[in-house]
């Protein structure tokens, strides 16, 4: 259940952000989430909905865009999109691979009134 | 009304780990991260490393877990001082987790900070908790497989300990292949084959942890 701790980080945020704004209400959250960060979007839903509650983002909506592994291979330099678990050249088969994307975890924006 | 944010999700717990770390830095404090499964021998891990250097450093444990005092019993029974954090659920540590920890500690009585982490090969990867070196345990009896599974925890890891390897031989561990992976994930990061419980070939890994303490004591300002 890290991703009640991850929810957290997201709702701070967004909440210093929207008080910022002078916000009286959150519509929509948006975030960007690796797969390799291991978050499984229904457990960060339903974290969202409890931790949101009695918030100014209560009932607003969680949008997730889940971004998958890519990495660069050293030793052919093919880049490629793999799996969680398979972090290997399409290619060449080679393991020596650079991870360029899958394991982000950023607050992209949110929508107030 | 549209408003961009674009920062990390984590910012609030790597600020409060850069806050930890400055800290540790302050009393010339080192501070590994022990992460592991449950049942690899973390604890083990830190006893042995216990009656390997306690004679030289001075050493405080931090134990995470998701509920009882166990752990920290266990440690405390040795004399040495031990944190017990219960994170009542949580899969990992965070760092204001640690902050509390460290407030109930003499930062300048300690010359190595060892934390464990909950028992995960996922979660703790992510969170940053002040600490200068993450460290990872694999037990023989886990298989040698795991590092294509749990490719991220062997990544963050500035070393890897092989722990049971007394066991290598009863549980048909391909010692070979599992360097080999370990190797391609992350060609900096020594492999230390030892068994915690019987002290056999914990010296390796004493002696690169102390040189790391040693590391930090000459930079304290």
């Amino acid at each position: 259940m890290h991703e009640m701790g991850i929810c957290d980080g997201i709702l701070t945020a967004s909440l210093e952000a929207a008080a910022r704004e002078n916000a009286s209400r959150i519509n929509s959250i948006n975030v960007t989430i690796g797969v390799l960060t291991e978050v499984q979007e229904d457990a960060l839903q339903f974290a969202f909905s409890v931790l949101t509650k009695d918030s100014i983002a209560e009932g607003s909506t969680l949008n997730v865009t889940m971004v998958p592994a890519r990495s660069v291979c050293g030793e052919c330099s093919a880049e490629f999109v793999h799996g969680r678990f398979d972090a290997k050249c399409a290619e060449c088969g080679s393991y020596v691979c650079t991870l360029v994307a899958g394991r982000e975890l950023q607050i992209d924006s949110i929508d107030i009134d | 009304m549209q408003v961009d944010i674009a920062k990390g999700i984590l910012e609030k717990n790597d600020a409060l780990a850069e806050e930890n770390r400055e800290r540790f830095a302050r009393s010339g404090v080192f501070v590994v991260d022990l992460m592991a499964s449950p049942g690899a021998g973390k604890t083990s891990t830190i006893l042995a490393t216990i009656a390997a250097l306690r004679d030289r450093y001075r050493i405080a444990v931090i134990e995470g877990d998701i509920a009882s005092r166990v752990d920290a019993e266990k440690i405390a029974a040795h004399g040495i001082p031990a944190v017990q954090i219960n994170t009542g659920g949580a899969c990992h540590l965070e760092s204001d987790m640690i902050k509390r920890a460290v407030d109930t500690l003499d930062l300048d009585e300690i010359d190595l900070l060892i934390i464990e982490n909950v028992g995960n090969l996922v979660c703790p990867t992510d969170f940053d908790l002040g600490e200068h070196a993450k460290v990872m345990i694999l037990s023989v009896p886990e298989g040698h497989d795991k590092p294509y599974k749990y490719p991220g925890i062997f990544q963050v890891s500035e070393a890897v300990i092989l722990n049971k390897h007394d066991t290598v031989g009863v549980f048909d561990f391909d010692e070979a292949e599992f360097r080999s992976v370990v190797h391609d994930l992350n060609p900096n990061a020594p492999v230390f084959a030892l068994s915690a419980t019987k002290g056999e070939g914990v010296e390796a890994w004493t002696e690169w942890l102390a040189a790391r303490v040693e590391a930090a004591k000459a930079v304290q300002p």
